[in-house]
């Protein structure tokens, strides 16, 4: 912590613990500074359903892969070589151009000890951050949150995903992350009705906790949607995106970006990874609009001179198996890789992390975990957000050298 | 201490017992005693009827069914038709039970088996299977909790859920002895490890048949002795069950969540409340875990009923749902919306998210579900759209909860008995008078200025009261109970 890093902190200690009223809302907090963001944003694209991580990685070298998937197995001279052993599914070209260009990191087995197969458990363990023996009802990004707060006064906008609905991973304790599709849906939500109205009302009967906690929801909710809207409604990027979900919801969040929007994370997920029955189209499908949307928003990140400040991490609950079944599809496995996208230049081109997954060590068929991935968060919380991983993660995780 | 009125406690009883009820119930009811108004409402609940969506001759596994794909007996067209049929029964389940707790018919039961259904938190995909499980939580919900526990772990449904299917002799599997010291019983902290491991291996042999009943398989048990909690011998999945029900900390473990579900969520902040939940627990054990008692012992209880624990409650989606449909009389001709707003406020009946059910509270508040619950009123009675949509869980056998609904159709209200039970009130007098029936908390003048704003100069008085309720069921108060 250098000198002026100091003045501010204690400045909002002292204003967060005494100084700061309960009504200052998203504008004033701002403008003080309050958890001001490094500079750094995080941006998460979950891929639900479970991606199979063999077909998108593909250990093209490797005679059990092409055994154990006679009809699914991407032939070698399609694959998208990264190095002798690995290299992407043919529909991931836009990524390896930003590959090529030192702009992807590929980890590979990221999972956790005990994986379970259900979808929702699963994605649950992945979003609180949690041991498959336990339960959490915060995510790792709401903890994030809840540690960014100055005293009372949280801002929600921290965290945004671009959704209708809120996952569990921007829960947290003291305050959860704002759900925005795009920032006038839910300003115009919010000059609706009683809503705007009601926000404004000051609430005194503390003593029924939880009134004084929906009328405090409401109003953080009103201040962080008018902020976001009014800072984000002057900007629109020159950056062209294709016409998917994803593209456009990442369009989003580059115009949030460049609009100078206080927020360190946006939260994106997409959907229909789960092939159990006929994958190779279905996938192939997915994939390409995965890497080309992702191609889209780091070409507007580096034309407006931000790639080296915007990280974005993909995910996915868990990989498949490694032997198809009998529907020319996938069932639910274990371990996956995860891509890094942006940040810190690599040189001279992207980097794999680690081994590739080794087929001939399995675990009932399915891949074991090398990295788990919460050392993955570790990182990124401590080295990317400069956040205390250790107590939004509840342990300490030996960090990656990934950023 | 705060007084509250005898109308705001026959609420206050409807909506922690029940899921509301209706404002000429609760003129009836506010001229009985309250312990009268609990004993006549847990009598109610005494029948129980089973919910019946398909018949169990029509259990087809989905193993089952790949067998029949593999085998050419089905093209794939088939096999998926059958697995949509098989989301869309579970789906119709869901519907018939939320419209039976918004029926208010048996309300006490129909509560108590949806806590259970929390509890004993389970999702499997075929629906003789689910339907089997919850009309054993039903059934159970009020008599004994050793009857219940037992007739759960003995549910196919259970059985699958946490692999008992594959507890066998030289493997096995404790899931399932796991969760149900961890979750069911005991909760962390009151077993070790070896507990966990020995109790697995009593476990064994335990399945359910093609038909869909339990089976014990003696060529997969475990015959060994085993020790458990400190005792020998050569226990099988009941003697499980026994020694865990012989456990205090089983009594107290239930009855906290009990307490937690019924009073208050949050006891550790109320020094008053280890000292009862203890009481409580002693005559719940006492009582051979008679959970009818244990329920009557805590809405009889005076302190049930202090000003702290009234409308403090954050209503869960199924119970916003089911409460709103019940106070209004709502009918719906098409059942999708209501499988909807459950999806999009976070909560499905039969898709808990996980073993450890629903995390409840204030998880369920945040700033998307908090503005769409506040427009919930106007979608539901057709003055609005529904203007988001919720996420895709990446599942392929939930894509039929996701059928898009915009706007609800054919959506009846019974206003005119709503409107009888206000013929006497003057018009001055009605928007306190409604929210009194409506609100569990006051309605604050801030509150009621704005609510009056939304009222129409010159309409007829019919309309006045169903805009009124509209307003303040779309409340921030209007979330609690």
């Amino acid at each position: 912590m250098n000198r002026r890093d100091f003045i501010k902190q204690s400045a909002l200690t002292t204003a967060g613990t005494m100084l700061i009223p309960h009504f200052l809302k998203a504008y004033e907090l701002d403008r003080l500074g309050a958890a001001s963001a490094t500079g750094k944003t995080l941006v998460i694209v979950q891929l639900s359903g479970g991606n199979d991580g063999l077909n998108t990685v593909i250990p093209f070298r490797n005679d059990i892969y092409y055994r154990e998937r006679p009809t699914l197995s991407i032939a070698k001279e399609k694959v998208l070589s990264l190095n002798d052993e690995i290299g992407f599914h043919p529909a991931l070209e836009p990524l390896k151009a930003l590959y090529d260009d030192g702009l992807v990191t590929i980890v590979n087995n990221v999972g956790y000890p005990n994986p379970d197969r259900s979808h929702f458990r699963s994605m649950d363990i992945w979003q609180t951050a949690s041991s498959a023996s336990d339960y959490l009802s915060t995510g790792w990004i709401g903890r994030f949150l809840d540690a960014n707060c100055a005293g009372k006064d949280c801002l929600p906008y921290r965290a945004i995903e671009v959704d209708d609905t809120l996952s569990l991973a921007l829960k947290g304790n003291q305050v959860n992350g704002l759900a925005m599709l795009d920032p006038q849906k839910l300003y115009n939500q919010t000059r609706s009705g009683m809503v705007g109205q009601l926000a404004k009302t000051q609430h005194e009967h503390h003593d029924h906790d939880n009134v004084s906690y929906l009328y405090k929801t409401l109003a953080e909710t009103v201040s962080s949607s008018a902020y976001v809207y009014d800072k984000a409604n002057i900007h629109r990027t020159k950056g062209t995106y294709p016409a998917s979900e994803l593209g456009n919801r990442l369009k989003t969040v580059s115009e949030l970006i460049q609009s100078g929007v206080n927020t360190s994370v946006y939260y994106i997920s997409i959907s229909g990874f789960d092939t159990h029955v006929g994958q190779l189209g279905q996938q192939e499908r997915l994939l390409r609009q995965y890497a080309e949307a992702v191609h889209a928003f780091m070409s507007d990140m580096k034309a407006t001179n931000r790639q080296n400040d915007v990280l974005l991490m993909t995910f996915s609950e868990f990989g498949r198996r490694v032997k198809q079944n009998a529907s020319n599809g996938t069932d639910h496995g274990t371990a996956n890789n995860v891509f890094l996208i942006g940040g810190p230049q690599r040189i001279p081109s992207g980097r794999v992390f680690n081994e590739a997954p080794n087929l001939t060590d399995l675990d009932e068929g399915d891949l074991k975990y090398t990295v788990d991935f919460r050392s993955i968060y570790a990182t990124l919380l401590r080295d990317w957000l400069k956040a205390d991983d250790k107590a939004i993660l509840g342990q300490s995780f030996k960090p990656l050298e990934l950023v | 201490m705060n007084t509250t009125s005898r109308q705001q406690q026959v609420q206050h009883v409807y909506w922690r017992a029940g899921f509301g009820t209706t404002p000429a119930v609760i003129q009836r009811e506010s001229r009985k005693p309250i312990r009268k108004v609990v004993r006549d409402l847990l009598n109610e609940s005494d029948a129980f009827k089973p919910l019946i969506v398909t018949a169990q001759e029509q259990l087809v596994t989905r193993q089952a069914l790949r067998g029949m794909f593999r085998d050419g007996m089905l093209d794939r067209d088939k096999l998926k038709q059958q697995l949509k049929e098989n989301n869309e029964r579970i789906r119709d389940l869901n519907v018939l039970w939320l419209e039976r707790m918004a029926s208010g018919e048996g309300a006490v039961r129909e509560k108590l088996a949806f806590f259970w259904h929390g509890h004993f938190a389970c999702r499997v995909r075929n629906p003789v299977t689910v339907q089997q499980y919850v009309n054993t939580l039903r059934q159970h919900a009020l008599g004994t909790f050793g009857d219940l526990l037992m007739a759960v772990s003995k549910e196919p449904a259970m059985l699958q859920f946490l692999n008992n299917q594959q507890n066998r002799k030289n493997a096995p599997n404790e899931n399932f002895a796991r969760e149900v010291m961890e979750l069911f019983t005991l909760g962390r902290g009151h077993y070790t490890e070896h507990d966990i491991k020995e109790a697995a291996r009593a476990f064994t042999g335990w399945g359910f048949n093609v038909q869909g009943n339990f089976v014990f398989r003696p060529n997969q048990h475990d015959d060994g002795p085993k020790t458990i909690f400190g005792q020998t011998g050569t226990f099988a999945g009941e003697d499980v069950i026994r020694l865990l029900l012989e456990r205090k900390e089983t009594a107290q473990f239930i009855t906290g969540k009990l307490y937690r579900f019924l009073v208050d969520e949050q006891p550790e902040a109320d020094p008053t409340a280890p000292q009862r939940i203890n009481a409580l627990a002693d005559r719940f054990y006492r009582s051979g875990y008679n959970i009818a008692d244990l329920v009557e012992t805590i809405l009889t209880a005076d302190w049930f009923y202090e000003a702290k624990y009234m409308g403090n409650r954050i209503k869960s989606p199924v119970e916003l749902i089911a409460g709103m449909q019940h106070s209004l009389g709502v009918e719906m001709a098409q059942k999708q919306p209501l499988v909807y707003f459950q999806r999009v406020l976070g909560q499905v009946l039969l898709y808990p998210p996980n073993v450890a059910g629903w995390a409840g509270g204030r998880s369920w508040i945040d700033s998307s579900s908090l503005l769409f619950r506040m427009k919930l009123p106007d979608i539901l009675l057709g003055a609005d759209q529904v203007a988001i949509r919720p996420k895709e869980d990446g599942d392929v056998n939930t894509e039929v909860l996701d059928r898009r609904v915009r706007k609800p159709q054919n959506v009846t209200v019974d206003w005119a008995t709503f409107e009888k039970a206000f013929e006497r009130v003057s018009d001055d007098k009605l928007p306190d008078e409604l929210a009194a029936y409506l609100l569990q908390q006051p309605l604050q003048s801030a509150q009621r200025t704005i609510v009056l704003k939304q009222l129409k100069p010159g309409a007829t008085r019919s309309e006045q009261i169903l805009r009124l309720t509209i307003r303040l069921m779309a409340l921030p108060e209007y979330q609690l109970c």
